[in-house]
C-alpha cells in the first residue's frame, strides 16, 4: 500500500488530502494486523495530537476471524487514517470512526474492505463534525470478489456541518463481482436542527451546551458496542468543546 | 412581573405584533385568546427569543430586566418558561439527561451547586407523578415517538422540574383528549398557581379555562390586545365569537 513516491491529487485515495502536510510524514509505515482463523481482536485509535498525523493500517482476517476497529480522528492538524481490511470466509470486520475538526483542518478516513471469500460481514459507521473551514472526507470502497457469495457489507456515513464554511466529502463505493450479496450504504450531510437547538436553549441550556447535547448521540453512534465506547465518546465530546 | 409596552415584531419582515401592551403581576393567570393569525404564537416566540422573530419596537420588562436583550437560555434562567404548541423531537437525547443539564445550567447562573443525580431523579419523579407521566418515558429521547397528549404532558413535567416564575403556555390544550386536558390543567394549577408566579395562557378555547381559571382574559387581534376583561369574557367569546366581541 505504501510507496516511496508522494501521491498526487490524481490518486483517488489522496484526492482531498493535505499534500503539504503529508509530505512531512512521507513515506508512511504500514501498521499490519493479522487475525488468525477463528480469533477475535480489537483496537481503538485516538488521534488527538496537535501535529499532522497519517496512519496506514492493513488488516488481514483469516477465516472466521473478527476484528473491531474504532477511530477518533480529532487531532489539531491534518489527520488521515487509511485502512485496508481483507476478509476471509465468514470473517467479521467492524469499523467505527468519528472525526471532529475546525479551522482550516483536513481530516480524512479512507477504507478499502475486501470480501475475498463467502459469508464475511463488514460494518462501517463514520460520523464527522466539522466547523470553520475544515474539510472532512470519507472515501470507502467495499470490494466483493468473484465467488464471495453471502457477503454482507454495510456503510453508514454521516456528517454534520457546524458552519456553512466547512466541507464534507463522502464517497461510499461498492465493487461487486459476486451474486447473492447484501451490500448497503447510506450517506448524509446536514446541519443541526435549529428548532431543536432553540427548544433546548429555551429550557436554559447555553448554545454550546445545547449543540453538544445534540451532537453527543450523533458521535456515539460510531462507538456503540465497542469495549472503550464510552471513553471514546467522552474524548470526542472533549474535542468538541474546541469547536463550539 | 411582566410589562409589555407597545411591542412590535416581524416574522420574515412581515409585521405581526403591532403595538401590543400587557401587564402581568405575580399571582395572576392571564388568558390570551384570539382568532387564527392574530399573533398569539408570535407573542410567545418573541418573548421566548426565538431566532427569526424580530422586535422592531417597544419594550418588555421581566422582573426588572430588559427581557429583549437576553438570549433564550438567559430568559429561561431569569425564570421564563415557554410551553410549545408543537414540542420539538430531539433524537438520541434523553429527557432526563436534557432536563438535568438544563436545570443545572439555570442553577449555575444563580450561583447554586448542581443538583446530584439522586436529588434530580427524586424531583423528576415528583413532577412526573403530578402529571401522571411514566418515568420510563422520561428515559426516552425528548418527545420522540410521543403522542400529541404525551408531548404536552411532558412539557408540563419540564415546567414542574424547572420551576419558572412565569410560564407562557402556547395552546397547551391542543391535541389533548378530555382526561389529558384535565391532568394538564391540574398540573398547571399545582405548579404555577402561587403568589410569586404567573401564567400567560394562550388558547383558542374556553375548555382549558374550566380547569385553569384565569384572572384576566384578553382578546388578541391584528397584533394588538383589543379587549380585556375577567373570566366572563372567555365565555362571551365562546358564545358570540371573536368578530362580534372584538369589533
Amino acid at each position: 500500500m505504501a510507496s516511496l513516491a508522494l501521491p498526487t491529487r490524481k490518486d483517488e485515495a489522496f484526492r482531498y488530502a493535505d499534500l503539504a502536510a503529508l509530505e512531512t510524514l512521507w513515506p508512511l509505515a504500514v501498521q499490519e494486523i493479522h487475525v488468525p482463523a477463528g480469533a477475535s481482536d480489537a483496537l481503538a485509535i485516538t488521534a488527538q495530537s496537535d501535529q499532522a498525523e497519517a496512519r496506514e493500517i492493513a488488516i488481514t482476517l483469516e477465516d472466521g476471524a473478527s476484528f473491531d476497529l474504532r477511530v477518533l480522528n480529532a487531532g489539531g492538524g491534518y489527520g488521515r487514517i487509511a485502512v485496508t481490511a481483507v476478509l476471509g470466509k465468514g470473517a467479521s470486520f467492524h469499523f467505527g470512526a468519528a472525526q471532529l475538526g475546525g479551522a482550516a483542518q483536513t481530516l480524512e478516513i479512507v477504507t478499502e474492505v475486501r470480501h475475498m471469500a463467502p459469508d464475511a460481514v463488514s460494518r462501517q459507521v463514520v460520523r464527522s463534525v466539522l466547523g470553520g473551514h475544515a474539510v472532512g472526507t470519507y472515501l470507502g470502497r467495499v470490494h466483493v470478489a468473484r465467488g464471495a457469495i453471502g457477503t454482507d457489507g454495510e456503510q453508514s456515513i454521516r456528517a454534520m456541518l457546524l458552519e456553512r464554511t466547512a466541507t464534507a466529502n463522502a464517497r461510499p463505493e461498492l465493487e461487486i463481482y459476486a451474486d447473492d450479496v447484501k451490500c448497503a450504504h447510506g450517506c448524509a450531510v446536514g446541519e443541526l436542527d435549529p428548532q431543536g437547538l432553540f427548544y433546548l436553549q429555551s429550557r436554559g441550556l447555553p448554545p454550546a451546551e445545547a449543540k453538544k447535547l445534540m451532537l453527543h448521540a450523533f458521535i456515539a453512534e460510531a462507538f456503540v458496542g465497542a469495549p472503550e465506547g464510552d471513553a471514546l465518546t467522552e474524548a470526542a465530546l472533549a474535542a468538541l468543546d474546541g469547536l463550539l | 412581573m411582566l410589562t409589555i409596552n407597545d411591542l412590535h415584531a416581524t416574522v420574515a419582515e412581515k409585521p405581526i405584533l403591532k403595538g401590543l401592551s400587557l401587564t402581568v403581576n405575580a399571582g395572576e393567570i392571564h388568558a390570551i385568546m384570539g382568532p387564527n393569525g392574530a399573533g398569539k404564537s408570535t407573542l410567545g416566540y418573541t418573548l421566548g427569543g426565538r431566532p427569526g422573530y424580530e422586535v422592531t419596537g417597544g419594550s418588555v420588562d421581566f422582573e426588572g430586566q430588559d427581557l429583549l436583550t437576553l438570549e433564550p437560555h438567559e430568559r429561561a434562567a431569569a425564570g421564563l418558561f415557554l410551553g410549545f404548541q408543537y414540542p420539538v423531537e430531539i433524537p438520541g437525547v434523553s429527557n432526563l439527561q436534557f432536563l438535568r443539564e438544563a436545570l443545572n445550567a439555570q442553577r449555575k447562573v444563580h450561583g447554586l451547586e448542581p443538583l446530584s443525580g439522586a436529588a434530580f431523579i427524586k424531583l423528576a419523579k415528583e413532577q412526573a407523578g403530578l402529571l401522571r407521566f411514566d418515568m420510563d418515558m422520561l428515559k426516552r429521547p425528548v418527545n420522540v415517538g410521543f403522542s400529541g397528549g404525551e408531548k404536552k404532558r411532558a412539557e408540563m413535567v419540564q415546567m414542574g422540574i424547572l420551576a419558572p416564575k412565569l410560564a407562557i403556555l402556547d395552546e397547551t390544550d391542543s391535541g389533548l383528549d378530555i382526561d389529558a386536558l384535565r391532568i394538564c390543567g391540574e398540573g398547571i394549577n399545582a405548579i404555577m398557581r402561587k403568589p410569586d408566579k404567573a401564567v400567560l395562557l394562550i388558547t383558542h378555547y374556553q375548555r382549558l379555562l374550566d380547569y385553569v381559571k384565569p384572572d384576566f382574559v384578553h382578546v388578541l387581534a391584528g397584533g394588538r390586545i383589543v379587549k380585556s376583561g375577567g373570566p366572563e369574557l372567555a365565555l362571551q367569546l365562546e358564545n358570540e365569537g371573536y368578530e362580534a366581541v372584538a369589533a
